[in-house]
């Protein structure tokens, strides 16, 4: 239901909201209209707007490092999202049932949003790293057998970004679904204790569907922190060893400005950003369109 | 009552279990953060400073090394005081008044123009930095932290715009009519009625806007002029050093110290954090 | 460093003092972008502005850590970008060649002449320096990359000897394996696998080898039987390190063979640094010798610093006077001695310097002679860096996956030169 503009006339909310609108829009849009160009030109170290049609694509396809970046993004996303989600969702049921030192634990969870995703790559890096980390510890207190080598595995290090993920997210999505639990009305449960049902039963069956829409919420903004998660790529594992921890962000940052393949690095921007606008907008429409 | 007793147990289990990850990393960084050169080769991981000092923050603070300059941490904390002040006020401002024209000012094409502006939180920052560079660059306000307030801004309004909108859905618009009857204009509504209202989700986003601009690096990196570099760029500096003896406690210490304001907010304001939350910035 | 607004305040005051002068004898500012945050890099780059500003000048420091450059080169970009670049910024290599394409940068001819560098430079390094046959970069040091640190009281435990070629490599490698330590101290990055890979063919295959293979990519070469041999050693060396060798920075590397848990270390002449720091001598603590195989030859890495085109006049003429600085004599002293690589500057006094320095410049001037002196690959001083980063990447690949097989490293490395 919005209210119908009177005597400011239909044009003052527009006016208002116009320039933020605007410039956001020119800001998202023009720079991806910008950098699909680039991704067609044959643009090297600085930009240049030499049209080569699809050469970009089909250099970026061939790259082998490249599919490993997208096949790590998949991975890193799902389990880092899915992960994150759950973490969170149970941590909230769990704090929802009136525990004794709930603001405590509260913060504990939520803190390490606050720290910046270098200082968290830093720190899991130094705990993760087999000759001085875990490892190294374990064997100190004698567990001479103990191996956490994930870190160093190529195959095996992507888990380990996204342990460090989600020990810095979900927190987060603790905190949206608490206050989220908290808002649910009371009487539905009571009606429900009433009936019999067990409380895991009613959480599944009742509460957790209720909370559609901050579910719905709630994913966008841990997908744009996965998306985000360049930050913590650099800092955990440099994409290494080798680049077995590229992802399509990092992959563009090291070609475009380090490699000067600027070109290359835009195709693979535009291809990274396909694929996510492919899970996306669906989402997005289904959800808006809910809502009506 | 048994069974009660073990599910109790096994609640509390789990959760002090989470806490412990949780709260181990930071464990780490304040322990190694407290030892000096010695202690950390002598010691390992976990190991509790054998005599605690405070020799690391000090230097982290005052005599690092950030390139050729040695004056630690200090200057670049202040750099990004004065940035992220601006950005965070202004980011919020448009945002507050966006979400209450999307809420109760509705138009056509306003949902639309919103669903476009949110698909702008996906988009990944390296995509936007040598566009963004050139464009700076036309208004004269490249390398200078006038540039990176604007971006900061820039790419804030997406967020911003979204908390806004979903808590003002949830403000009954009768107040916004009865207050029309009477004759209050488009600002006094939102003066008056709209923004005392607003103080749960004000609360959350100005925390959300704060941690997010104080701990980038990318933005602060590139768009910053060589005196306004940020705190993230220091500490990567300063972290960072491809030569000599890795510092680990003054490292340590030095994130730390660049991580401290976050911090403070976030336990101390945390309450009001979630109770914004419970107000219904994401209820949508 | 002062709040923005108060050095913004400043320089409008100077340029609004400039705006109103006629002669352009006005103390001008330069702008330098490096990542030389810490230890004797700093101090090296310190000696720098010092001079600057001895002669009146400002140096703005632009300092970006990160990536050995990856960071620098974002920002760089950016700033070149808005029109907005810095006086001088730290670019080796074919990179130069690239960005003078792009027209960017200045020509500094006149200080070349004054100061006579085509007589002061090898021919091999000017060449680097200068685009279509005018300068527009100034090189600072020179480094050597092919070789092999040691730490002889561990070699003396183990009764091995310090090895002069690939065969007694191995078997010096076996001998501290036997004694209990870490053979080969190894870190695992993109960077230092490849050091590693270009000292083995070096080593191996010879500078002619190496030319063909590695700087002119061409594909019979990297097809051929030697490749493969190299390859075929290059993956025994592997078997040598620990298993904790993946993303360990170079330093700490160094460091285990300074503290004995490790024997040898196939790395650049920074290295040196470290000992040295650490209170080592060279010759009883700490040994260098060429890497197996290359006595003869000389791998180089020379840092540069590429000069961007500038509006302001009186920033120009700073501009000319850090060019004219960086190749002093007095300014190549102090920042080698700091920085553990040798000076750039032809028939300089080296009494200050020590033996593996000595060496160093000995060998550097006898390569240039014999044609042995070789652009390093792994430092971005042979190929541009698409194909170099390409190349890295194949190479890297193979070190860290045992099951690749020689063959399909091959054809890997052979498709990655293929890269524009």
């Amino acid at each position: 239901m919005s209210a119908t503009p009177r005597s400011s006339g239909p044009w003052l909310p527009r006016l208002v909201v116009a320039p933020s609108f605007l410039l956001s829009l020119l800001f998202i849009y023009g720079l991806m209209a910008w950098n699909g160009y680039l991704s067609f030109s044959a643009s090297r170290i600085l930009p240049n707007y030499d049209f080569v049609g699809l050469a970009q694509y089909e250099a970026l396809f061939d790259n082998e490092r490249f599919r490993v970046a997208m096949g790590n993004l998949a991975i890193f996303g799902v389990l880092f999202i899915g992960g994150a989600m759950a973490v969170g969702v149970v941590l909230a049921i769990l704090l929802d049932q009136k525990v004794r030192g709930e603001g405590l634990l509260r913060t504990i969870y939520l803190y390490p949003m606050a720290i910046s995703f270098i200082v968290t790559g830093t720190a899991w890096k130094w705990m993760l790293n087999p000759g001085q980390g875990l490892e190294h510890l374990m064997h100190q207190w004698g567990f001479a057998g103990f191996s956490f080598d994930w870190l160093i595995n190529p195959e095996m290090a992507i888990y380990c970004v996204v342990i460090a993920g989600i020990w810095q997210s979900a927190g987060f999505v603790m905190a949206l679904f608490l206050a989220a639990l908290r808002g649910v009305d009371e009487s539905i449960i009571k009606a429900a204790q009433v009936d019999g049902a067990s409380l895991p039963r009613i959480y599944w069956s009742i509460i957790l569907p209720s909370l559609r829409p901050v579910f719905f919420s709630t994913l966008l903004v841990v997908s744009h922190l996965a998306i985000k998660s360049f930050d913590l790529v650099m800092a955990l594992t440099s994409g290494g060893p080798g680049f077995a921890t590229d992802l399509p962000a990092t992959f563009m940052y090291a070609h475009a400005f380090t490699r000067g393949q600027i070109g290359l690095g835009a195709a693979s921007a535009t291809v990274m950003l396909a694929t996510v606008a492919a899970i996306v907008v669906p989402y997005l429409y289904s959800e808006l369109r809910a809502k009506r | 009552m048994n069974r009660l007793t073990l599910h109790r147990l096994l609640l509390w289990a789990v959760l002090l279990i989470f806490a412990a990850w949780f709260l181990t990393p930071l464990y780490v960084m304040v322990v190694t953060s407290l030892k000096d050169a010695e202690q950390l080769r002598v010691g390992n991981l976990l190991s509790l400073p054998t005599a605690p000092t405070l020799d690391a923050w000090h230097k982290a603070w005052s005599s690092a090394c950030t390139g050729v300059q040695c004056e630690g941490l200090q200057p670049f904390f202040w750099n990004s005081v004065i940035t992220v002040v601006p950005a965070v006020l202004v980011s919020t401002l448009l945002g507050a008044l966006n979400g209450y024209v999307l809420s109760k000012w509705k138009f056509p094409g306003s949902e639309t123009l919103f669903a476009f502006m949110l698909f702008g939180v996906f988009m990944p920052m390296q995509v936007v930095l040598l566009p963004m560079s050139q464009v700076l660059g036309w208004l004269g306000i490249a390398s200078s932290i006038w540039g990176l307030v604007f971006v900061h801004v820039l790419a804030g309004i997406p967020s911003t715009t979204l908390f806004f909108r979903n808590y003002y859905v949830g403000l009954p618009d009768e107040l916004i009519k009865a207050a029309m009857l009477d004759g209050a204009s488009f600002w006094q509504i939102f003066r008056r009625i709209v923004l005392p209202l607003s103080t749960p989700i004000l609360v959350v986003t100005l925390i959300w806007q704060f941690t997010n601009i104080w701990n980038d690096f990318l933005y602060g990196v590139v768009f910053s002029g060589a005196d306004s570099k940020p705190i993230t760029v220091g500490l990567n500096n300063l972290a960072n050093t491809s030569s000599s003896v890795k510092e680990y406690h003054v490292d340590m210490a030095a994130a730390l110290i660049a991580a401290m304001p976050t911090l403070i907010v976030y336990i101390v304001a945390g309450k009001f954090f979630v109770r914004g939350l419970t107000a219904g910035a994401v209820k949508g | 460093m002062k709040p923005a607004f108060l050095t913004s305040l400043t320089r409008t005051a100077v340029a609004a003092i400039a705006v109103c002068s006629c002669a352009a004898s006005f103390a001008g500012e330069v702008e330098v972008l490096h990542w030389w945050t810490a230890g004797g890099e700093a101090k090296a780059a310190s000696a720098l502005k010092d001079q600057l500003q001895a002669k009146g000048h400002s140096w703005k420091d632009f300092a970006v850590a990160g990536g050995g450059g990856d960071n620098a080169m974002t920002v760089l970009k950016s700033r070149v970008v808005s029109g907005n670049a810095p006086a001088a910024a730290q670019i080796k290599g074919p990179s130069l060649q690239e960005w003078a394409a792009e027209g960017v940068l200045a020509n500094i001819d006149d200080v070349a002449k004054a100061e006579n560098w085509d007589k002061l430079l090898p021919k091999v390094v000017s060449d680097v320096m200068k685009y279509k046959g005018s300068y527009i970069a100034v090189p600072v040091n020179v480094h050597r990359v092919n070789w092999l640190w040691a730490n002889p009281e561990v070699f003396k435990k183990a009764g091995a000897k310090l090895p002069t070629n690939w065969d007694e490599f191995f078997v010096a490698a076996e001998a501290l394996k036997k004694a209990g330590v870490i053979p080969v101290a190894h870190g695992g990055q993109n960077w230092q696998d490849f050091t590693t890979f270009e000292s083995v063919a070096l080593g191996l295959g010879g500078s002619d080898f190496y030319q063909k293979a590695l700087v002119q990519l061409d594909p019979a070469a990297l097809n051929g039987p030697t490749m493969t041999k190299v390859l075929e050693t290059f993956r025994k060396v592997k078997s040598y390190t620990d298993k904790n060798a993946p993303g360990r920075d170079w330093n700490l590397a160094t460091a285990m063979v300074i503290k004995g848990e490790a024997g040898m270390q196939l790395m650049g002449d920074w290295a040196k640094g470290e000992f040295i720091a650490a209170g080592k001598k060279p010759g009883k603590d700490f040994a260098c010798v060429a890497a197996p195989g290359s006595a003869k030859a000389f791998t180089f890495n020379v840092d540069s610093f590429a000069l961007f085109k500038l509006k302001n006049e009186a920033n120009v003429k700073a501009q000319k006077d850090l060019a004219a600085a960086i190749m002093s004599p007095q300014f190549q002293e102090v920042f080698n001695l700091n920085k553990g690589s040798i000076p750039v500057r032809l028939n300089m006094d080296l009494a200050k310097f020590d033996d593996c320095a000595k060496l160093s410049a000995k060998d550097f001037v006898d390569t240039a002679k014999t044609g042995a002196l070789v652009p390093s690959v792994a430092h971005g001083m042979a190929v541009p860096a698409a194909a170099a980063g390409a190349l890295q990447d194949a190479v890297s690949q193979f070190w860290n996956d045992d099951k690749m097989s020689v063959a399909a490293a091959q054809s890997k490395i052979a498709a990655a030169a293929k890269i524009k």
